[in-house]
């Protein structure tokens, strides 16, 4: 039972990660990672909303009609984001600003419509808690390491720190122009794949 | 398990109910919080106009308002150039006020792509030690190469010579227009120059490199790459100081120096 827990938590890191290997949730995973900080609080974001949908979905699942089950679900994942919204608004403005509409877009992230779909509906409500969590931190540890790399070659910074101080500061670190631009994201992510399925050559698809 | 219409109403009613009860409660508790963060944000960014403040400088609550201790809001007729009674000027709103139909105008038609003008506008006086008024802040906003750039552009109290320019909210090409926000950028705007000497707007932004503003009173650098970026603050700067946007408000003032 202990391993099923801990299978359950920490495969989607790795073995099963939502970015990585189902590749969903990659919108987000662009717009967010130009910064450290934003892409920390979008993290916790999305792990408390799926952490809290997939608890709520799991404890509702004997009780959702199927014909409706899609739009239940989406209910509560919207309640849970916009409750997520008003929060960081309330206490994390300036963070919140730069967010913008992506706290929101939360919504669209199919990670958690799959997740609640494919996980929630079945299992107990505290096994999806665990569930959420962990495909909350699979998103995350992508999302840190692209966020890392692009702020860090994007504009010589860490979490608004100067690290490499910019030739047009007064430095000398000539900053890469294509990583503060979405696209880059792309890019790494690609190569984020390209190394976890040369680690774990079973994820490779067969053609 | 086959489950009855009746039974799917009702289950759908009960979660949209709830949902509705969790949304509602979590914004009506943290309204005022958000309240108080909008304000303090829009004072931030008076203060960086104003030069009180550092761009990207974290600052407490506390102490954003005991430097706005020294700003104070005032609300003004465009058209007139005279000051508004009778308002709550530091609450002003002016992006409703220009929303509302009844208390906007159609702008004339302008470059910086302004569609329309409120009737009344909020500017901020700074205070100098001695009391008098030392600068004041103007809000200003015109459109770029992709979005509505928003900010507050600094003037001395003489009345023509810029403290500083700021921008607050803006969608424009991260690491190209979005050099707006550059601090580097923003330092080269104190000291310049706003009107020529028959009285027009002269500052523009160019492109290449200006002189220090000793020598080269009205133009600024432009930003490599943002070349439309460039041409809107030009294009803005010359709407809201010019007769259409804070222009008859800063000829009553002039003509009150005048005549004091």
């Amino acid at each position: 039972m202990a391993d099923k827990t801990s299978r359950v938590l920490l495969d989607p890191l790795f073995e099963n990660n939502p970015i990585a290997l189902q590749v969903l949730g990659i919108c987000s995973a662009l717009a967010v990672t130009t910064k450290m900080e934003t892409t920390v609080v979008m993290c916790l974001a999305v792990i408390g909303v799926l952490a809290g949908s997939n608890f709520t979905v799991s404890m509702l699942r004997n009780h959702i009609p199927p014909s409706i089950r899609i739009i239940v679900q989406l209910t509560i994942i919207a309640s849970l984001v916009i409750v997520t919204d008003q929060i960081l608004k309330a206490y994390l403005f300036e963070v919140s600003k730069q967010l913008s509409v992506f706290v929101g877009l939360i919504i669209t992230n199919c990670i958690i419509m799959g997740r609640a779909e494919a996980y929630a509906m079945q299992n107990n409500p505290l096994m999806s808690l665990l569930d959420g969590i962990g495909n909350g931190l699979g998103y995350s540890v992508i999302l840190l390491v692209t966020g890392f790399l692009r702020e860090l070659f994007g504009s010589g910074k860490l979490f608004g720190q100067v690290v490499l101080p910019l030739a047009s500061e007064g430095g000398w670190y000539v900053p890469n122009g294509l990583l503060v631009l979405s696209p880059s994201a792309f890019f790494i992510i690609g190569f984020l794949i390209w190394a976890i399925r040369t680690w774990k050559p079973e994820q490779v698809e067969e053609d | 398990m086959q489950y009855s219409v009746r039974y799917i109403v009702l289950f759908s009613t009960a979660v949209c109910i709830a949902g509705a009860i969790l949304v509602s409660a979590s914004a009506v508790t943290l309204k005022e919080r958000q309240i108080v963060n909008k304000a303090l944000d829009k004072q931030k960014n008076v203060l960086e106009a104003a030069g009180l403040a550092q761009p990207g400088e974290r600052l407490s609550a506390a102490e954003i308002q005991e430097r706005f201790q020294r700003v104070r809001a005032k609300v003004i007729d465009l058209k007139t150039g005279e000051e508004v009674e009778g308002v709550d000027a530091t609450n002003f709103d002016q992006q409703r006020e220009k929303k509302n139909p009844a208390t906007s105008f159609p702008a004339p038609d302008n470059p910086a792509r302004v569609k329309r003008l409120p009737n009344h506008a909020q500017i901020f006086e700074v205070l100098g030690d001695d009391g008098e008024v030392e600068m004041i802040v103007l809000p200003i906003e015109g459109y770029g190469l992709w979005s509505t750039l928003y900010g507050f552009v600094a003037l001395d109290a003489d009345l023509e010579t810029i403290r500083g320019l700021t921008f607050y909210d803006h969608g424009e090409t991260p690491g190209l227009g979005g050099e707006v926000d550059n601090p580097n950028w923003k330092k080269l705007w104190p000291g310049r120059k706003v009107y020529g000497a028959d009285g027009e707007v002269e500052i523009r932004v160019i492109k290449g490199k200006a002189g220090p503003p000793a020598e080269d009173p009205y133009e600024v650098d432009g930003l490599s790459g943002a070349t439309i970026t460039s041409r809107g603050v030009t294009n803005m700067l010359h709407f809201w100081l010019g007769e259409h946007g804070f222009g008859p408000y800063l000829e009553r003032l002039r003509n009150e120096r005048r005549a004091a």
